[in-house]
């Protein structure tokens, strides 16, 4: 048990637990995802989908234990993934305590700079999220738990779409966040070199890509009235 | 040509440093970078002044010595058409008639400063002093060609072993990390069937002591590794991971 009790104490112990959370993670947000695009099969059949999320593994497991042990899952995965960027976060500060008068970067791009800020970003989005759309408190303007394809329509029309640039900007953040994070999973695992890096980074780009593109179809469909209510 | 000097100035660790301007009226372009500082102090003493305190030695490039960071660069690579070089190596000609050089010490808690541009970095030797070794029965020398050795490993070593241990990848590094300085030292032994016996040992102690050092945590932005003189790859973190991970699994135990 000594190996594994050090483990988390050593840096890359921290990395390991951040990349292993952020690939389940990963793996959500495509889920997630790919769900969401059912909408564009009307509503019916997303409202089937929705339920059939609840009535899923049944009748070994009943009404939502399927999705509270996803949601379980998740939560677990974030607050590691929150934990170890915090830690590793003030160690990295620390370790660089007194500062350069003039530093350059040679190689860093936007997306490595920008992992913590966006990862807070990221965090305070999917409280607002949670609020908005599983909760149906606070932000949304009429909620009807039996009917999420209505909550959709009228939670991204409400307030003169300024909710759709919410999303929007999450989904920037979201795309960085992706971007270094889906190909760093592999550095940090020890799973990448140079044979496959160019392979990796290409990956990153199109998880980058795709993943926030279809997030983003939901909305933006609802703004130019291709996803709208009935009658 | 004419330059101007911003040199970090400090007494001691236990004092506050300064950055100082020195005008500089006649350098030549043929001159080394350090050749220039040499001038400048030799000035400077001829005055009366305190000469600039900075570590150099073979000159060649090859023992990792010097050490500055020039303009937010470790080393000033950031010249064109002059990669994988340490400072020592860069002439004046590389620089424009004018211009503000801006130099700074390696900036990290893992290497506490000494004296202006002069920084401690007793750590890398303790991190060596963890795992960077092989136990070897004594006796004879083996033939070189006793124990087979695949070409891609033998390769794949000697690109480790080309490390010099400036520190340039702590300098370089957003949160001052000193994985590639150690994976490079296990690196070159780890591919080695002599280093094969203490392999994971070797891996769980130098990360150990690396940490217990005080440097922070690799971020994947490779500002190591577009800073590093010898051009030390990042796959050798990637192989340091995979390796913590391996004896982390067989559990084993930091023992230093």
């Amino acid at each position: 048990m000594v190996g594994i009790s050090h483990f988390p104490n050593t840096t890359i112990g921290k990395k390991v637990i951040m990349a292993l959370t952020g690939l389940i993670w990963i793996g959500f947000v495509a889920g997630h995802m790919f769900g969401n695009l059912k909408i564009f099969m009307g509503e019916e059949h997303f409202n089937h989908y929705a339920h059939g999320l609840r009535t899923l593994g049944e009748p070994l497991l009943a009404y939502g234990q399927a999705l509270w042990i996803a949601r379980i899952v998740v939560i677990v995965a974030l607050v590691a993934h929150i934990w170890s960027a915090i830690s590793l976060t003030l160690l990295n500060k620390q370790a660089r305590s007194s500062g350069y008068v003039q530093h350059r970067k040679l190689n860093a791009n936007a997306a490595q700079m920008t992992m913590i800020y966006g990862g807070i970003a990221l965090v305070l989005f999917i409280l607002f999220h949670l609020m908005h759309f599983t909760l149906g408190a606070v932000v949304h303007p009429s909620f009807d738990p039996d009917n999420p394809y209505y909550n959709v329509v009228i939670g991204f029309q409400s307030y003169g779409y300024i909710l759709v640039v919410v999303y929007l900007v999450a989904l920037i953040a979201l795309a960085l966040h992706l971007y270094h994070g889906m190909w760093s999973v592999f550095q940090t695992l020890g799973l990448n070199n140079k044979t496959y890096t160019d392979a990796l980074r290409i990956l990153a780009w199109l998880v980058a890509i795709f993943i926030p593109l279809g997030f983003a179809l939901v909305p933006l469909s609802v703004v130019f009235g291709i996803i709208g209510l009935e009658g | 040509m004419k330059l101007t000097l911003r040199v970090w100035r400090q007494k001691n660790s236990n004092t506050q440093g300064k950055l100082e301007d020195h005008q500089l009226d006649d350098v030549s372009p043929d001159s080394s970078f350090l050749e220039m500082i040499d001038d400048l102090n030799e000035k400077l003493t001829n005055e009366g002044n305190e000469p600039i305190a900075f570590d150099h030695d073979c000159r060649e490039g090859i023992c990792g010595m010097c050490s500055l960071v020039v303009n937010g660069v470790a080393h000033g690579q950031d010249r064109e058409l002059i990669k994988a070089v340490t400072i020592c190596q860069l002439h004046m000609r590389n620089f424009k008639g004018g211009e503000t050089i801006v130099l700074e010490p390696w900036r990290a808690e893992g290497f506490p400063l000494l004296k202006d541009l002069i920084v401690d970095r007793g750590a890398f030797d303790r991190i060596i002093q963890a795992g960077g070794f092989i136990s070897v029965g004594t006796g004879s020398a083996p033939d070189a060609n006793a124990l087979p050795i695949p070409k891609k490993n033998a390769d794949i070593s000697m690109d480790a072993a080309a490390c010099i241990g400036c520190g340039a990848c702590v300098a370089a590094c957003p949160n001052a990390s000193a994985m590639l300085f150690t994976s490079a030292k296990m690196g070159s032994l780890n591919h080695l069937p002599q280093g094969q016996t203490e392999r994971y040992q070797r891996v769980v102690n130098m990360v150990t002591q690396m940490d217990n050092e005080g440097f922070g945590a690799c971020t994947n932005m490779a500002e190591c590794e577009a800073a590093c003189p010898k051009e030390i790859s990042l796959d050798f973190i990637a192989q340091m991971n995979r390796d913590l991970i391996t004896a982390t699994l067989k559990g084993i135990g930091p023992t230093v």
